[in-house]
C-alpha cells in the first residue's frame, strides 16, 4: 500500500483551492439558476443570468470568477492519526502560497499595522486555520476563500436576551439592510447565535459550510432559517442593490448555549461568490471531492500543466 | 428595459434616450479614473493645462485594474469597479469639463453628479459586482497608460474594449436614480417587516 506523501497532499490542496475559485458547489449555482427562474423584477433577472454566464465561463476557462479571490481559511478535520497530522500547517500555508503563483489567485494579506502586502497570501495567522480532531486516520477539509466585500458588512450584534427569536430577527434585519448592495447580493446569510462574541461570529462563517440544501437539524432553528429567508428577501435590496426578489439565496444558522445575561449575534454575509471546496483524504491518497461533481482532484489543471 | 450596443464615441443625443434600468454593451474606447486621476484631471483644466487622453464621447471607468507588464506591453489581469461615491464631491465638475458619455462604477452617486448627468448629457451605470471573468474576456487590450506616477490602480488606463457589459443604467439624463428609489422602498421595507415581528 502507497502512502501519501508531503508534496501530493500540498499539490491536491493547491489544486482544492483552483478549483473553489474557479468553480461554484452544485447547490450555490442550483439556488442562483432558482433565483433566475423565480425572479420578476427585469433588472434583477438580467443581473443573476450575467452572474450565471461569468460562473459558467470561469468554469469553462479554469479562471477565478471574480477578481477577489479572497482571504484563504481552512476549516481541517483531522483523524488523529492521520500520517501527515504533524506538518499538516506547514502544508496548508505551502499549498496557499502556491496556489498565489499557479492558479493564481491575488496576494489579499496586509499587515493591519504597515499596510505592506506579503504577496503570497500567508502571514500572522493567515491563512487561519480552524482545527478538529476526530477519531481514524482521514482527513476532511475545506477551504473557504472569502471576498473583502462580503466580508466588511458582516456584523456582531449585542442582542438583549429578553428580546428573544424577535431580537435576533430585528439584527439580521437592520444587518442586511445595512449592508444594501455593498456584499454584492444576493448573498448568503450565515448566522451564529449564543455562544460569546467570538463563538457567535464562528458559529456563523461556520454556518456557511453547510450546503444551501440542507436546514438545520433542529426544527425550531430550520424554521427560523426559513422565516428569516422569506423576509431579508421582502427587503426588496435586489442583486447589486438595484430592487428585485432576490437578495438572499439562503439564510444557514448555528447556535449554541449562551449566558443568562447575553445574547450575541454574529452575522455573516457571503457574497453570490460563495466559494469552497471540500476534500476527503485517506492516509494511502485517495482523494473525494466532497463539494463539486467532479471525479478527480487532478483533472484540476494548475498553471503551465 | 431595453438593451443597446453602442461603438464609441457616443453621441449625446443616444445617450439622451437612455432610462433607467436600460442595459448596454460598449465597444471601443474604455479609460480608467478614480480618485487622484480625477482631481489632478479637474486640476489640470482650471489651469489651462491639456490632459493627455480624450474622455468625449468615451466610458469612464471608476476602476483600479490589476495590470501586468510582459516583455513592455501591458496587459490586464483583472478590472472590477470600485466604489463610485469617492468621486461624488468632483465629478460634477469631471462631467462639466471633459465629457464622457457613459461612467461605469459601483454602488451608485449622489444628487449633484446625477444634476451634471442630465445637464450635459451622460449615463451612470453599474457593472455587476465579482464579475471577474466575464470583464477580462471583454477587455481586448491596454492601448496605452497615462499619469502612471500615481501609482497602477490610480493611473489613467486606455483599454479597447468588446461587448463590455452588461452595464445597468442606474441614473440617466431625465434625473431619475435606481438608487434613490431603492433607498426609500428599502427602508420601508424594513420599517414594516420589523412592525409585524
Ligand atoms: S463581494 Fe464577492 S463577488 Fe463582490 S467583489 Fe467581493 S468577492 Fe467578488
Amino acid at each position: 500500500m502507497t502512502t501519501l506523501s508531503r508534496e501530493q497532499l500540498v499539490d491536491a490542496l493547491t489544486r482544492g483551492i483552483k478549483l473553489a475559485v474557479t468553480s461554484l458547489p452544485q447547490d450555490v449555482k442550483d439556488a442562483i439558476k432558482q433565483a433566475y427562474e423565480r425572479e420578476s423584477n427585469p433588472v434583477a433577472k438580467k443581473i443573476l443570468s450575467s452572474i450565471i454566464d461569468n460562473f459558467t465561463l470561469s468554469e469553462k476557462d479554469g479562471i477565478p470568477m471574480c477578481q477577489d479571490t479572497g482571504t484563504i481559511t481552512w476549516f481541517v478535520k483531522v483523524g488523529k492519526d492521520f500520517p501527515l497530522i504533524r506538518e499538516l500547517e506547514s502544508i496548508l500555508q505551502e499549498a496557499t502560497r502556491k496556489a498565489t503563483k499557479v492558479v493564481p489567485i491575488r496576494p489579499n494579506a496586509v499587515d493591519p499595522l504597515t499596510g505592506k502586502n506579503s504577496g503570497d497570501n500567508t502571514g500572522r495567522f493567515i491563512p487561519w486555520i480552524n482545527w478538529e480532531i476526530v477519531d481514524g486516520d482521514d482527513l476532511e477539509i475545506t477551504v473557504l476563500p472569502k471576498g473583502g466585500g462580503s466580508e466588511y458588512t458582516s456584523q456582531l450584534r449585542m442582542v438583549s436576551p429578553g428580546l428573544g427569536i424577535k431580537g435576533i430577527k430585528e439584527a439580521v434585519l437592520k444587518t442586511i439592510f445595512e449592508a444594501g448592495g455593498k456584499p454584492c447580493p444576493p448573498i448568503i446569510v450565515g448566522i451564529g447565535i449564543g455562544g460569546g462574541a467570538d463563538i457567535a461570529m464562528k458559529l456563523g462563517k461556520i454556518a456557511l459550510l453547510r450546503p444551501l440544501t440542507l436546514r438545520h437539524q433542529n426544527p425550531k432553528v430550520a424554521q427560523l432559517e426559513e422565516e428569516l429567508f422569506n423576509e431579508l428577501n421582502s427587503l426588496g435590496i435586489g442583486p447589486m442593490g438595484l430592487g428585485g426578489d432576490t437578495t438572499v439565496l439562503g439564510v444557514n444558522i448555528e447556535y449554541a448555549h449562551r449566558h443568562p445575561a447575553t445574547l450575541p449575534v454574529g452575522i455573516v454575509t457571503q457574497c453570490w461568490a460563495a466559494r469552497k471546496a471540500t476534500l476527503k483524504i485517506t492516509p494511502n491518497g485517495e482523494i473525494t471531492v466532497l463539494s463539486h461533481n467532479i471525479p478527480n482532484i487532478f483533472s484540476i489543471k494548475l498553471l503551465g500543466e | 428595459m431595453t438593451e443597446y450596443h453602442f461603438k464609441t464615441p457616443i453621441k449625446e443625443e443616444d445617450i439622451r434616450k437612455l432610462h433607467v434600468e436600460d442595459v448596454i454593451y460598449v465597444s471601443g474606447t474604455v479609460i480608467t479614473a478614480r480618485d487622484q486621476a480625477h482631481r489632478r484631471a479637474v486640476q489640470f483644466h482650471e489651469e489651462g493645462k491639456e490632459i493627455p487622453v480624450t474622455f468625449t464621447g468615451n466610458v469612464l471607468y471608476h476602476c483600479g485594474p490589476i495590470v501586468m507588464k510582459q516583455d513592455d506591453s501591458w496587459s490586464v489581469v483583472s478590472a472590477g469597479p470600485t466604489t463610485s461615491t469617492r468621486m461624488e464631491y468632483i465629478e460634477h465638475k469631471f462631467i462639466e469639463y471633459f465629457r464622457p458619455r457613459v461612467i461605469v462604477g459601483k454602488g451608485g452617486m449622489k444628487e449633484k453628479t446625477l444634476e451634471a448627468l442630465s445637464k450635459y448629457g451622460a449615463v451612470y451605470t453599474i457593472f455587476p459586482g465579482g464579475l471577474g471573468a466575464l470583464a477580462a474576456k471583454s477587455i481586448k487590450r491596454v492601448v496605452g497608460v497615462e499619469w502612471i506616477d500615481l501609482g497602477t490602480p490610480e493611473a489613467l488606463w486606455i483599454l479597447e474594449v468588446e461587448e463590455f457589459g452588461p452595464l445597468i443604467v442606474t441614473m440617466d439624463t431625465h434625473r431619475e436614480s435606481i438608487h434613490k428609489v431603492i433607498e426609500k422602498t428599502t427602508s420601508e421595507n424594513l420599517n414594516r417587516i420589523l412592525s409585524k415581528l
